[in-house]
């Protein structure tokens, strides 16, 4: 502490005067401009600002891979293309299956597996840390390997499975019918321990008092949980879930590691579709009017959520 | 069953902790299975059934930093007796080593663009979570919804727009523009994190420090940074495994001198498919920090997680 002082004094002596009066003599209001203006100014370069040429771009026959082309502005052609599309329906489909899949499994064993960590038994911080391993890591590294694991003959998911049920070899990649559920089963994996951890902090949060109380009252273990515990633990919950609703609405790097959208396009999620139309079709136009269709879905979905949250809230 | 909530019985417990170490094993097999993998010999690595213990093999590791060639005998005879160990394994194949592979470049431009951008990403959050939290901000509300919502765009929705600017400013394909956009796409959650530790700090502190002559730079500098220094800790290691991990940009933005280990690692191929062996290494060489970071902070994990998600 006492270095510490000594060294913003020594910055403090050593900064000349104007600056020093400057940084010193600033009001309230000016500080909070310094303070916030330079992210504001990042997120208007990197995140606004081409969200802006985004849209321009939706409405125009753009092609970024040939530069010379006149570009013409064609109105709302390309928004109408895409919302007739079948193709597109299809691909949101895949995306809502996997969103509400893995949404709902992850809560149900998140819930209960915070809940029994929350006992404290003995060594739980050891195994909590543990299970909380896999959500850090890199989602294509993890789609990597698991194509690796989900080897039909040789990979160790099926032969697992096969140990207590006998199924025979699992193609999960290359089965139509078993490719979603592949993808579902790596991102359960990979993010229960998200939920988890915030189920764990909302049971942390109540009181003690309260279930005392309840004691008292002789609520039976039920009745506490459905009336201290899932109200403690609701906003909780419903942040995690809008966090990670939005980062499985726009999957991308995971899934194209595992089955890049196959086979033929069951696990085609809208953010793969959209990389191939905008990165390898180079419909640049098209694309972004796809993009922008997106971000809307997400961004009204979000504000939805996020008016939600505020009443669970307060 | 006592149905006591505050003290588990003893049978709950143990029920308890049986079935979470029983998940906890469970989500480790892939992990385990990925790192013996790595120590495997590329047929080992495709045996039916799996092979469970193998013979160590550091093939893999040899693989994953070097690229190799197909000789023949004729080419081996006239070549000489091999010069390192690795070397030598490697001709036990038919092959020999042709120079370094791009794994350790990869994995450097990982190194340096995760901390240029964590970095910068924390200095900006802390700024701007501190006026957010302490100052009055017109339309204050808006605009963390507005920051919070840049996090809701597909990267790809962006990724061209973005390509075509880093292509004029020269900034494309470089570590400083991918740390320029990692730093963007960080920068939002950094500022939700903090604003929930500098919300937590009491604002006496700094009454008291304002009273005594300090002005509230010095305020800042002196009272609130030192007490949110664990939530710093906590927003840095989130941002740099962020970073760490990106693929999308990383592949869209990125295709020799800035590319990251994440597009790299699928794209190591052996003879006749993917080299699983090689794969495994890079695999291990690349998630076994950020597991170490994982365990070595992990209450600075769930504080940051806490902190950030609910704010009272």
């Amino acid at each position: 502490m006492k270095n510490d002082n000594n060294f913003v004094e020594k910055i403090a002596n050593n900064t000349p005067a104007n600056i020093a009066y400057k940084i010193r003599g600033v009001s309230d209001k000016t500080l909070a401009w310094l303070f916030i203006s330079p992210t504001i100014f990042l997120l208007l370069a990197i995140n606004i600002f081409p969200l802006f040429w985004t849209i321009y771009l939706s409405f125009t026959n753009y092609r970024a891979n040939r530069p010379g082309r006149i570009v013409h502005w064609i109105g709302t052609r390309n928004y109408e293309r895409i919302l007739g599309s079948s193709d597109i329906w299809g691909y949101l489909q895949a995306t809502a299956h996997f969103v509400v899949w893995t949404m709902l499994l992850q809560v149900l064993i998140g819930l209960t597996l915070a809940m029994l960590i929350n006992s404290n038994f003995k060594t739980s911080n050891f195994w909590t840390t543990v299970i909380l391993i896999p959500m850090m890591l890199s989602p294509a590294v993890v789609g990597v390997f698991w194509t690796y694991l989900f080897q039909p003959q040789t990979g160790i998911f099926s032969n697992i499975i096969n140990l207590f049920v006998d199924v025979g070899p699992l193609n999960m990649i290359g089965s139509v019918k078993l490719a979603p559920w592949a993808i579902i089963i790596v991102d359960t994996w990979m993010w229960t321990p998200y939920i988890i951890l915030l189920c764990l902090a909302g049971l942390r949060s109540v009181p003690q008092s309260l279930y005392e109380a309840a004691e008292v009252d002789r609520a039976n273990a039920f009745q506490k949980f459905i009336y201290i515990t899932l109200p403690k633990i609701m906003p909780f919950l419903m942040l995690a879930l809008l966090f990670r609703g939005i980062e499985n609405f726009k999957m991308f790097d995971m899934v194209v590691e595992l089955t890049s959208g196959g086979p033929g396009s069951t696990t085609e999620l809208a953010s793969i579709s959209l990389k191939r139309a905008a990165f390898e079709l180079w419909k640049t136009g098209y694309s972004s009017a796809y993009a922008v269709i997106l971000f809307v879905t997400i961004f009204g979905l979000g504000s939805i959520y996020v008016k939600a949250l505020n009443k669970v809230k307060s | 069953m006592t149905d006591n909530v505050l003290k588990p019985s003893k049978t709950t417990k143990r029920i308890a902790m049986v079935v979470v170490i029983l998940y906890a094993l469970i989500t480790m097999i892939p992990l385990v299975w990925i790192a013996m993998t790595s120590f495997k010999s590329p047929d080992d690595a495709i045996s039916y059934p799996p092979k469970v213990f193998a013979k160590p093999s550091v093939e893999g590791y040899i693989n994953l930093f070097t690229s190799r060639s197909r000789q023949t005998k004729e080419y081996f005879e006239k070549l000489g007796p091999p010069k390192t160990w690795y070397d030598k394994i490697v001709r036990s194949r038919n092959m020999v080593i042709t120079g370094p592979s791009n794994f350790k470049d990869r994995y450097l431009n990982s190194i340096l663009i995760g901390f240029g951008s964590t970095f910068l990403s924390v200095i900006l959050g802390t700024l701007a979570a501190y006026g957010f939290s302490r100052f009055k901000v017109p339309l204050k509300e808006d605009l963390l919804f507005f920051i919070l919502s840049t996090r809701m765009m597909p990267p790809i929705a962006v990724a061209i727009p973005i390509y075509l600017m880093y292509r004029k400013l020269g900034l494309s394909d470089t570590i400083l523009g991918m740390i320029i956009l990692y730093t963007a796409v960080n920068v939002s959650l950094a500022i939700w994190l903090l604003k929930g530790f500098i919300d937590e700090i009491p604002t006496e502190y700094e009454d008291a420090a304002l009273v005594d002559g300090y002005t509230r730079f010095q305020a800042f500098w002196k009272i609130v940074l030192p007490q949110a220094r664990s939530g710093i800790a906590a927003t840095a290691i989130f941002c740099l495994i962020f970073a760490w991990n990106e693929y999308a940009f990383a592949l869209l933005l990125t295709s020799g001198t800035a590319q990251t280990a994440p597009p790299f690692i699928p794209e190591i191929i052996g003879e006749g498919g993917l080299d699983w062996p090689a794969v495994a290494a890079g695999t291990t060489l690349f998630l076994f920090p950020v597991v170490i970071f994982t365990i070595l902070l992990k209450k600075h994990l769930l504080s940051g997680i806490t902190f950030g998600a609910v704010r009272k």
